[in-house]
């Protein structure tokens, strides 16, 4: 299984590292954010705000019965298979581009997160799993008294 | 038969020679074309993107599929890691089979598109009789 371990950008670490720089150099130059590649199917996308973290995926025709999402000691893995379905035989192919078969992806999660809260959802072909921080990951106002 | 693996394939930008109004990148989405004995048929990955967003255009053998998403992040969500960037898609083609404009159907489901071209039913030979005069 490809585990892609989430770490900050200036953590990562060999090749991805140099990629990055350059990557990071280049998009310095022209102005915009190049995202990080893995090259692992599906790309991922992982947002948090103060509640939760959010990990989304495009997943155009995949069925929610053949997506198969766990939380395992922070790790979120995302499985499932692909299904392009056979036209009739006699149909005639112009094009093939898009692809079928099996994925897994594995992504190690920034902080704890509330595994029994978990949930996912697929909308227009894009999963997105929300996953509540747990109560000591959340921010945490601290006041200060007066003494 | 071995079960195939799936890879990563970088999302294609348009390079399209018009800018769009709005700001955002415009992808190129992977299609499966394919044609039967009474259509052509356009499958077409554009995920998030709702069913109302989807503009199909057919002029002068020109088909246009344009698919616009919906905002899928929320405000105030903090981006942690992105190995793709969310986009509008693009693509057109050129038909060169004569498709009924009338009977031209498109659906969208779980972000694949499924758009059926029938085909003009071809003129029928027809036999002419030259009248003795």
């Amino acid at each position: 299984m490809a585990i892609v371990q989430w770490t900050k950008p200036d953590e990562a670490s060999g090749a991805d590292r140099l990629r990055h720089e350059v990557d990071r150099l280049f998009s310095a130059f022209l102005g915009g954010a190049e995202p990080f590649i893995s090259h692992v199917y599906p790309a991922l996308s992982i947002t948090e705000d103060t509640e939760n973290f959010y990990a989304r995926a495009e997943l155009p025709g995949v069925a929610t019965e053949d997506l198969e999402i766990s939380v395992v000691e922070g790790r979120l893995i995302i499985r499932g298979e692909r299904k392009v379905g056979v036209e009739s035989p006699e149909a005639n192919y112009h094009r093939r581009e898009r692809e079928s078969g099996l994925f897994r992806r594995a992504v190690a999660l920034p902080a704890r997160v509330a595994t029994d809260k978990v949930s996912a959802s697929v909308k227009n072909g894009v999963l997105t799993v929300i996953l509540p921080k747990a109560e000591e990951a959340k921010p945490r106002k601290i006041t200060v008294k007066t003494a | 038969m071995k079960e195939k693996e799936m890879e990563l394939k970088e999302k294609k930008e348009v390079k399209a020679p018009g800018e769009g109004t709005r700001p955002g990148p415009i992808f190129v989405p992977a299609v499966d074309i394919l044609e039967n004995v009474n259509a052509l048929i356009v499958l077409s990955d554009m995920p998030g993107v709702d069913s109302k967003n989807v503009d199909i255009d057919l002029r002068d053998n020109q088909l246009t599929i344009t698919g616009k998403i919906d905002p899928v992040e929320k405000e105030g969500e903090v981006s942690l890691y992105r190995e793709f960037n969310w986009g509008n898609y693009l693509r057109q083609f050129t038909l060169s089979e004569v498709v009924d404009q009338s009977k031209i159907t498109a659906k969208m489901e779980n972000g694949v598109l499924r758009l059926v071209l029938p085909k003009v039913e071809k003129a029928k030979p027809q036999k002419i009789k030259v009248m003795a005069g």
